[in-house]
């Protein structure tokens, strides 16, 4: 009898606690710059997609919810030809991410995308393409890579010395 | 012709009043139990979210009005009707302010116990007619929890009646005029008040409910409006019962200084926050230590109360 009447005291001291919840179309919670929501594709610090359409986030993707098509650029740079994500089956597992090899498939913490149609969630290459490098400012998977392409020879690269000439007995 | 009209504007009155009070704690219940639990609870609709009740009755209509095949069809429709009317009649002998009610019987307290036990009717025919074993059950044990709650209900407010010498709620309030029961008859209250819940068949003693055993009880089966009815049912029952604790032992309308109406909506207010408070503090007994409860502690200490009671009561006279 008594503990019943201490949960009620316990219960109605609760009336001058402040509330947790976030009233949340007028306020919006933090979300960490690394939480899992919407995927973008980004750019290279030179404005040129980054993605070199590898398969790798189409072949980890538990969901089978990302569908591209690779092509090459008259230099011999890889891009998508498309690039198309289904969210209607996207669980934002991260693994694309992490499967990336030039950080051009990232998750932002944008969880808005409520639509009315079902096929306004199958996003195309321009819907996730953005303007800038993401969450990596500097990182330029060509400007590492040994691969030449358009204004960039062979040993070009950063940190990498020029070719060997294989011909020459010289040292 | 006169006191007719003014007679019939009370009973509108009493009607719309107590209607409107049982719908508006629909949001008044949400909101509180939000508030004891850190949320906010509904306070979208309208201001406040006022608006609410008015947003689930159009939700509520709009809902496919289900009757199981297996069912027994006119009793199952019928069943949701008793409760209300009820509980309605009950409300004809609760004075609300002097000359504001709707009969002043010189049996009203009888009549009070004659329809609560008739509002059992509701749920044991609602349990039978679904005929499902979980409306079965809930019925059983509302029956069950009505007999022997009834009981001591009734003796509890002996005390009352030989103190002031009448069955009338009206004379009850009168004779409390010096000194409110609640202090002369403070065990009477207390076992008033958990009789009343027993009653009401609201946490922690909503047995024939019980949706973490039994589904959803005696109203398993039902849908739309129908249901709507059970729910309106039970806050009227709310309002009703702490309506008549205010009668019986806090002095009804009686209190300094603001009008008497406002005195006895303002404390019948306050007994409904408590029990929706009790709701949101304590967790629901088993069956058998609720039977166990009444029997064994609650109904020896209504009839000691009521010979301690006696004995001074005829050592005054």
């Amino acid at each position: 009898m008594l503990s019943a009447l201490r949960s009620l005291w316990t219960v109605l001291r609760h009336t001058f606690r402040p509330r947790v919840t976030v009233q949340y179309p007028e306020k919006s919670v933090y979300l960490a710059p690394r939480y899992r929501g919407r995927i973008i594709l980004s750019r290279d610090p030179d404005g040129q997609e980054r993605c070199v359409a590898c398969y790798l986030c189409a072949g980890v993707c538990p969901v089978d919810c990302i569908s591209l098509q690779a092509t090459e650029d008259e230099s011999g740079r890889r891009y998508p030809e498309f690039f198309r994500i289904n969210f209607s089956r996207c669980i934002f597992c991260g693994f694309c991410e992490e499967a990336c090899p030039t950080c051009a498939i990232q998750l932002t913490p944008d969880i808005e995308m409520g639509e009315y149609k079902r096929t306004g969630l199958v996003y195309e290459k321009d819907d996730l393409l953005i303007d800038g490098p993401g969450k990596y400012q500097d990182y330029n998977f060509y400007r590492v890579a040994g691969v030449a392409i358009a204004g960039k020879d062979k040993g070009e690269a950063e940190n990498e010395a020029p070719p060997e000439d294989v011909k020459t007995l010289l040292p | 012709m006169r006191e007719i009209v003014i007679h019939l504007l009370i009973i509108g009155g009493v009607l719309g009043g107590t209607l409107t009070t049982a719908s508006g704690l629909i949001w008044l219940e949400r909101r509180l139990l939000a508030l004891w639990q850190d949320r906010y609870g509904p306070n979208r609709v309208g201001p406040f979210g006022l608006f609410q009740p008015l947003a689930d009755t159009i939700k509520i209509f709009t809902k496919e009005d289900w009757i199981p095949p297996f069912a027994d069809k006119t009793v199952f429709v019928l069943a949701p009707g008793v409760i209300i009317v009820t509980v309605l009649m009950s409300f004809l002998v609760v004075p609300f302010a002097p000359g504001i009610w709707v009969a002043d019987l010189n049996v009203g307290l009888l009549f009070f116990f004659g329809m609560s036990s008739l509002g059992a009717y509701s749920l044991i025919l609602a349990g039978w007619a679904s005929n499902s074993k979980y409306s079965l059950l809930g019925g059983l044990r509302a029956a069950a929890q009505t007999l022997s709650y009834e009981v001591f209900m009734g003796l509890s407010l002996m005390g009352v009646v030989m103190l002031t010498g009448s069955f009338s709620l009206r004379a009850i309030v009168e004779a409390q005029h010096d000194l409110w029961f609640c202090v002369s008859q403070f065990p009477g209250f207390v076992i008033f008040l958990i009789a009343g819940l027993a009653e009401t068949h609201r946490l922690p003693f909503d047995m024939p409910e019980a949706e973490s055993e039994l589904v959803a009880g005696f109203h398993s089966e039902y849908s739309g409006m129908k249901f709507g009815m059970f729910f309106v049912g039970e806050y009227l029952g709310i309002t009703l019962i702490s309506a008549l604790m205010v009668v019986f032992f806090f002095g009804g309308w009686q209190g300094p200084f603001l009008p008497p109406l406002v005195w006895f909506v303002g404390k019948t207010f306050l007994f409904i926050c408590g029990f929706i408070l009790l709701r949101a503090g304590l967790p629901r007994l088993r069956f058998d230590q609720l039977m166990a409860f009444g029997w064994k502690v609650l109904l020896p200490l209504t009839l000691l109360n009521l010979l301690v009671t006696g004995a001074i009561a005829l050592l005054r006279t």
